[in-house]
């Protein structure tokens, strides 16, 4: 009865904040599976964690309700729960081939969108942005055409419409 | 209006500024420039322990009895390290206490210098906050700012680390500002709302319940009396748990008795059965509640607390109020009296006949024996000795003899009973005994120990000596980790692995080597003599009380069963063998 939940948590950008969140997961048994920060807002001095947890329900509460007590945290929004949102993320592979090979992993990055971002006569760097899921997807695609490395940002995640966090 | 001062003055300027005018610490290297400024001034009261966690502890029973924030001045590396189960302990039980640790000079940290710890990271886990201060300029609100986050919301200990040349540098002193914090804003009046749920739930219960813990007692007197007057009102009955003693008085004909592991049988039996359960200020901790799936099956639950993340921790809360449990249980009592609400009284007498039923089976009774000091016997006659004495406050070690303590010392006020509850900390008596004497000099402190457990920190007798601190330490000497030896032998087959107390010190002549008066009772005839001259000699005293080895503490709820299966005596045999589910359980 797990559910897969993307829960931003806006922290005063200070040290230790983002071991204070780590800390938190791994000192209680939670899931990570992925999490990204980076100053939002540096007048206000804000930072904004996108961490994509799986739970139950229940411990999806107390994931939320743990980070809000922290004393740096100045709120958590729960996005699976709060509605329509747009979730993406980025990734950078490392293909290496020739032949055919090389043509069908070029041909595959054109229908997922992927860009060139770098290219050898032997390798390329493809940059592809959009779900996880997708991701994934591209990711399965290359392993036979010569993935040789894989860089991944982490799902970052914000609501529709107008009313911002 | 500010001041140029260095660190030293200005953290000493901020605690007076906070209502400080005692501290726990040990000076080391890294400190020094605050133990110079603590020298050239009056305001501030320093007391001198004689290992750091004795310190945390003291903090702490200081804290506990009086609702102030407990002080704590540590150096760096291990002075910090050796403050960690007394902050850890201080966070479980929700206990305000600030702790000043020392620290390399900034220029020297990451460099593995001497008596260099990485201290907010070793505490980040066992701190409600901490901080690192690397700027003279924001030291004094550092300062206000922990003492605030320490005592609001759900209290509890916060760290602020100081590196040496912080505490020498010049820097201008700034007082408390009345703004509030900038992202923590914890939540103090219940959402009206629910309160009215809360109350119509209690107007149509026909099993009710009041199940209350620490938070009432942290939450202040006036907590405590809210609560005495609402279950007086209601007319429902009320078990609390060992962080609530003292919350409603012992003496009200509506109190149960404690709830859970070793709680009496009519209150568990009473959670047991419950249709409603109002929990304020407690956190259906595992000691309560036992086999959750089990747990209070026919009732709905109010649970009250001022931390959301104990509601739905651990059981599922059907009408949940958001804060202080005094403000709480202001508005609870106020709506229950303007809709004129009132319990069905034939319902709820038909309840307390069933509740009688269970106290009829008088679960604390046990084996009284001529020739042997039963330990239940010796709190007995120190309930007896001490009985009507408001300046009476207890402290405890962690074991069998804590929840002795819990279960035959009567506690009418809130604020004096001091136990290591969440945590579960051997040694914390004699230092947080220490602590209450400091802020009650004229009060009658004991500290009911094991034999075991107040070794681990026996170091303290020193303090007291020094600050003829005249605390009583009453000791349950079975010679036994008698909690331990319990478990192995109703769990283990009786194999008594390595919790047999050889080579205990002769505890009449370690008092006495520390200028304290000793006194030992052997037979059950000399109990009293014991007890009345530990409280007419106004000095330290340690009281070594032999009692019967074997006995066990009961009732006892087995480790991973329902509260309708506890064990009442040791002919009661468990219904069932534990199970391997409960085995792992501690």
């Amino acid at each position: 009865m797990t559910e897969r939940h993307v829960i931003a948590v806006l922290v005063d950008n200070e040290p230790g904040v983002l071991a204070r969140v780590i800390g938190l997961f791994s000192g209680r048994g939670y899931n990570i599976e992925s999490l990204t920060v980076s100053e939002v807002d540096a007048e206000a001095g804000l930072s904004r964690i996108n961490v994509v947890t799986i739970g139950t329900p229940m411990i999806i509460e107390q994931i939320k309700n743990q980070l809000d007590r922290l004393v740096p945290v100045h709120s958590v929004h729960d996005l699976t729960e709060e509605g329509p949102h747009v979730e993406t993320e980025l990734a950078l592979l490392k293909v290496a081939g020739q032949g055919d090979k090389r043509v069908e992993a070029l041909r595959i990055a054109d229908i997922f969108g992927a860009k060139v971002d770098d290219t050898t006569l032997e390798s390329f760097i493809f940059r592809l942005d959009g779900q996880s899921e997708k991701i994934g997807r591209f990711i399965e695609l290359m392993k036979p055409l010569g993935l040789v490395e894989v860089a991944r940002t982490g799902a970052v995640a914000i609501s529709r419409g107008k009313e911002g966090v | 209006m500010s001041q140029e001062m260095t660190g030293s003055e200005i953290v000493l300027r901020a605690l007076v500024d906070q209502g400080v005018d005692t501290i726990f610490g040990y000076p080391g290297g890294a400190v020094l420039p605050i133990y110079d400024a603590l020298h050239k001034q009056n305001s501030i009261r320093h007391i001198l322990v004689r290992q750091e966690g004795g310190a945390v502890h003291a903090a702490e029973g200081y804290a506990r009895s009086t609702g102030k924030v407990g002080v704590v001045l540590v150096t760096s590396g291990p002075g910090a390290t050796n403050a960690v189960t007394g902050l850890t302990d201080a966070l479980m039980d929700s206990v305000p206490v600030i702790c000043l640790t020392g620290q390399v000079p900034t220029h020297l940290i990451g460099n593995d210098a001497f008596q260099e710890a990485d201290t907010t990271g070793i505490t980040r886990p066992c701190t409600k906050h901490n901080y690192l201060v690397k700027d003279i300029a924001g030291l004094a609100q550092t300062v206000h700012e922990a003492f605030y986050v320490a005592r609001s919301g759900r209290p509890g200990p916060v760290v602020i680390d100081l590196p040496k040349d912080i505490l020498q540098g010049p820097g201008t002193y700034t007082p408390p500002s009345v703004n509030g914090h900038r992202s923590y804003r914890p939540r103090k009046k219940g959402d009206i709302d629910q309160i009215e749920k809360a109350a119509a739930a209690m107007a149509q219960a026909e099993r009710p319940l009041f199940y209350c813990g620490g938070g009432v007692v942290n939450a202040g007197p006036k907590a405590s009396h809210l609560l005495t007057e609402l279950v007086k009102l209601t007319g429902f009955p009320c078990t609390l748990t060992l962080m609530g003693l003292g919350a409603l008085p012992a003496s009200s004909k509506q109190f149960l008795g404690m709830v859970g592991m070793h709680g009496t049988y009519e209150s568990n039996l009473a959670m047991h059965h419950c249709d409603l359960m109002i929990n304020v200020g407690a956190r259906f901790d595992d000691r309560v509640t036992g086999k959750l799936d089990e747990f209070a099956p026919h009732s709905t639950k109010i649970h009250v607390d001022i931390d959301p993340s104990s509601i739905n921790k651990n059981v599922r809360a059907d009408i949940p109020v958001i804060g202080d449990a005094a403000h709480v249980l202001e508005d609870l009592t106020k709506v229950w009296k303007a809709r004129q609400y009132r319990a069905d009284r034939k319902k709820l007498d038909a309840w307390w006949a069933q509740i009688d039923e269970w106290r009829a089976r008088d679960c604390l009774k046990y084996k009284a024996s001529d020739t042997l000091i039963k330990p239940q016997y010796a709190l007995e006659r120190l309930r007896e000795l001490t009985r009507g004495r408001d300046d009476l406050f207890v402290t405890t070690e962690v074991g069998q003899h804590q929840m002795w303590a819990a279960q035959f010392l009567p506690f009418e006020k809130p604020n004096h009973w001091m136990t290591s509850g969440g945590l579960g900390t051997m040694g914390y008596g004699l230092p947080a005994a220490m602590g209450v004497q400091v802020a009650h000099p004229d009060a009658l402190v004991i500290d009911v120990a094991g034999e075991a457990s107040v070794l681990m920190n026996i170091q303290e007798m020193s303090t007291v000596a020094q600050y003829r601190l005249p605390v009583k330490i009453f000791i349950l000497n079975n010679e036994y980790m008698g909690m331990v030896r319990q478990w192995q032998e109703l769990l283990h087959g009786g194999r008594y692995s390595e919790s047999y107390m050889a080579s205990l010190p002769d505890f009449v002549k370690l008092a006495e080597s520390f200028g304290a008066v000793g006194l030992r009772a052997e037979k059950p005839a000399e109990v009293d003599g014991v007890i009345e001259e530990m409280i007419a000699v106004d000095k330290p005293v340690i009281a070594d009380i032999l009692v019967d080895k074997a006995e066990n503490c009961f009732p006892m709820i087995p480790s991973g069963a329902a509260h309708h299966k506890m064990l009442l005596g040791p002919d009661d045999q468990a219904a069932e063998p534990i199970s391997e589910e409960g085995m792992v359980l501690v």
